[in-house]
């Protein structure tokens, strides 16, 4: 398919592919073998720039937009899934800071965070708040020119990797939803810790692990917009954010498509390649025409997103729900057209599989998705009369 | 530091197609990369940049489209690229090559080293690197694999040999020639894919280069390529199996048996 990219497009586009084939690949299955961060991939990734692709010039990024870092996530998700979230992680922490920061803010952190130089991390849930972000406990109190922070953070991707840290907390429990506040922790802060690293099904290259606050002091000119805006800065991080979610799906059934397709030509039985047989052609069939037609979404959304638009909560999840669903069917199909051979650690496919479930998961369960969706409809619905 | 690095473009190596009639390369449609071990020397001189700070130029002899190979070089940070090129140049062997490298970067002007691959992957000589050095009259290494310390003059290096390796020390400037194993190159950054779109190569011919008309291309070439052909097959072929003492001893047997070994 030709989705007409830009010259510039095309560069993010090769760049990210040469990483994926020539660094990512050889040792995607060790990383994931160890639970090992990928330090030095994400220097190779800082070093291509990619880092900035979608912070503005002025803060010495490329100057892109959900469109440009969809199209560098998807190719490094091609590769490893665990790699492209460390990455994209970071891109979400800078996102409150992009969207909201004030001019000191933004000056600060996003040349560090647009170099690569510095890693990034977003820190909403806790064990008593997921999909329902009301139930943070982590407060914020304001003493003098200081808010001092307590609570526990957990499941936070790029947790101890990450220099910088957006982080929700409330500064008014009576109020609720309006009455949280996004504030920028920096790792070596006073009182601030890291908890127990998590070990996962997979993306095991990832870092996911506990953000622990004990009388941690911040200077107050840390807070994101304003007391009480914390909820809006999530909501909107989020919207931007999860075509970039729907991207990885995208490369990650890719990868997994790619696999299953070179395996079937080589594979014989009978006496023929099985992709001779009809029962495995259907499969890579509809594994690649639900692939595309995620591309296709995902970029749909991430251009609406790019081109000014006021409310994209409905596409991003759409993107990010359709594509999510896509990767975890593709990925599980290529596991059976390999049959017992991708059910081994030898080949991707497997990681590949246990990989994708987590797209279903984070940044909003797909049925949070799907209830975003919902009532995206019922809004439009109602407007209509 | 000012460094220079040679690179020559060359079709890519996992494309390589042999006309049946011929017997030549097959190059309408082959996509053409830079030469892999010139990678290694690019990135070299790129690391040494990174830590002494300085520029790298790249220089190639070539018909113009090898212009496409020094943007590919400047989007992995070369700082400038110079294109050597005439029609007066086509045909050359790795004496006029060599030749015509020397007098290009004479007209580059003052560097403290050089760097080449140890060879390409399409000629196979490993000539050209120590040709320029020999022309413009400076030490060289060739197959360096580390480069130890530079400073005060001098540069330390290892040449990586069949049973180990040499340590060497010679003055600056030298010209290096490298392998594979010295490094593992960088990708191209987005910067430097966009300087690339836009940055101005010099091109210079016989006249710029102030060069001896009769010391470039096939003229000035002291070889003269006849024929290229593949190497017969043998039709007649021989297995010995058995454990590796076996297979010695039977060996030993006929290469006595035909007198090849007394």
């Amino acid at each position: 398919m030709n989705y007409f990219l830009s010259e510039e497009q095309q560069m993010i586009k090769e760049i990210a592919q040469k990483i994926a084939d020539e660094k990512i690949k050889p040792v995607r299955a060790e990383l994931d073998e160890k639970e090992e961060f990928p330090r030095d991939l994400l220097k190779v990734i800082a070093q291509s720039d990619l880092f900035g692709v979608c912070i503005p010039q002025e803060y010495g990024g490329f100057g892109g937009g959900s469109f440009e870092n969809c199209l560098a996530v998807e190719e490094l998700s091609r590769a490893c899934l665990g790699v492209s979230t460390s990455f994209a992680a970071s891109g979400l922490g800078a996102y409150p800071i992009l969207l909201y920061g004030n001019e000191e803010q933004k000056k600060t952190y996003l040349p560090e965070i647009a170099s690569g130089r510095k890693l990034a991390a977003f820190a909403l849930t806790e064990s008593t708040a997921g999909s329902d972000a009301g139930g943070i406990m982590t407060s914020a109190e304001l003493k003098g020119n200081e808010y001092v922070l307590n609570g526990t953070k957990q499941w936070i991707t790029n947790a101890g990797e990450a220099d910088i840290y957006s982080v929700i907390a409330m500064t008014d429990r009576n109020k609720g939803a309006r009455g949280a506040s996004a504030f920028i922790v920096e790792k070596g802060d006073p009182g601030f810790n890291f908890g127990k690293k998590e070990s996962k099904m997979g993306i095991r290259a990832s870092a996911t692990g506990e953000l622990i606050f004990n009388q941690c002091r911040i200077p107050k000119d840390r807070i994101i917009a304003r007391e009480g805006m914390g909820f809006i800065v999530a909501m909107k991080t989020f919207d931007q954010s999860r075509p970039g979610v729907g991207a990885q799906a995208v490369g990650l059934a890719q990868g997994a498509l790619d696999e299953a397709v070179s395996f079937a030509r080589t594979r014989i039985q009978f006496g023929k390649p099985i992709i001779t047989f009809q029962a495995v052609q259907h499969m890579l069939a509809d594994m690649a025409t639900l692939t595309e037609a995620a591309r296709a979404l995902v970029y749909a959304a991430a251009r609406f997103v790019d081109s000014g638009a006021k409310d994209f909560s409905k596409a991003s999840a759409m993107a990010k729900v359709f594509a999510s669903d896509a990767a975890m069917k593709v990925t599980t199909d290529a596991v059976q057209v390999l049959g017992g051979t991708g059910y081994m650690r030898d080949y991707p496919v497997e990681k590949m599989m246990r990989d994708a479930k987590i797209l279903q998961i984070y940044e909003g369960t797909n049925q949070v998705q799907r209830n975003i969706i919902g009532q995206e409809l019922n809004k439009e619905g109602g407007r209509k009369k | 530091m000012h460094i220079i690095v040679c690179i020559k473009q060359v079709p890519d190596t996992k494309q390589v197609r042999l006309d049946e009639k011929t017997h030549t390369l097959i190059r309408e449609g082959v996509e053409s990369i830079i030469n892999p071990y010139d990678m290694y020397a690019l990135e070299e001189g790129l690391r040494i940049k990174d830590r002494f700070g300085g520029k790298v130029t790249v220089c190639t002899m070539g018909p113009p489209q090898a212009e496409s190979s020094l943007r590919e070089a400047i989007s992995y940070g070369a700082d400038e690229a110079v294109l050597l090129s005439d029609r007066a140049f086509a045909g050359a062997d790795t004496w006029a090559t060599s030749y015509t490298l020397a007098k290009g970067i004479e007209k580059i002007g003052p560097f403290d080293l050089i760097l080449c691959g140890k060879q390409a992957v399409d000629g196979d000589t490993a000539q050209v690197g120590p040709g320029i050095a020999e022309r413009l009259a400076i030490p060289y290494v060739t197959w360096v694999r580390k480069i130890e310390e530079i400073g005060d003059g001098l540069i330390r290096v290892q040449r990586l040999m069949d049973d180990g390796y040499d340590r060497l020390e010679t003055t600056l400037p030298a010209l290096l020639t490298v392998v594979k194993e010295i490094n593992e190159p960088r990708v191209p950054s987005l910067k430097g894919k966009m300087r690339a779109k836009s940055q101005k190569i010099g091109v210079y011919g016989t006249k710029e280069l102030e060069a001896d008309p009769e010391r470039v291309g096939l003229q000035g070439s002291a070889t003269q390529v006849i024929k290229v052909f593949p190497p017969p097959r043998l039709k007649e072929r021989e297995w010995i199996e058995g454990t590796p003492v076996e297979q010695v001893g039977q060996l030993l047997g006929k290469l006595t048996k035909l007198k090849l070994i007394i």
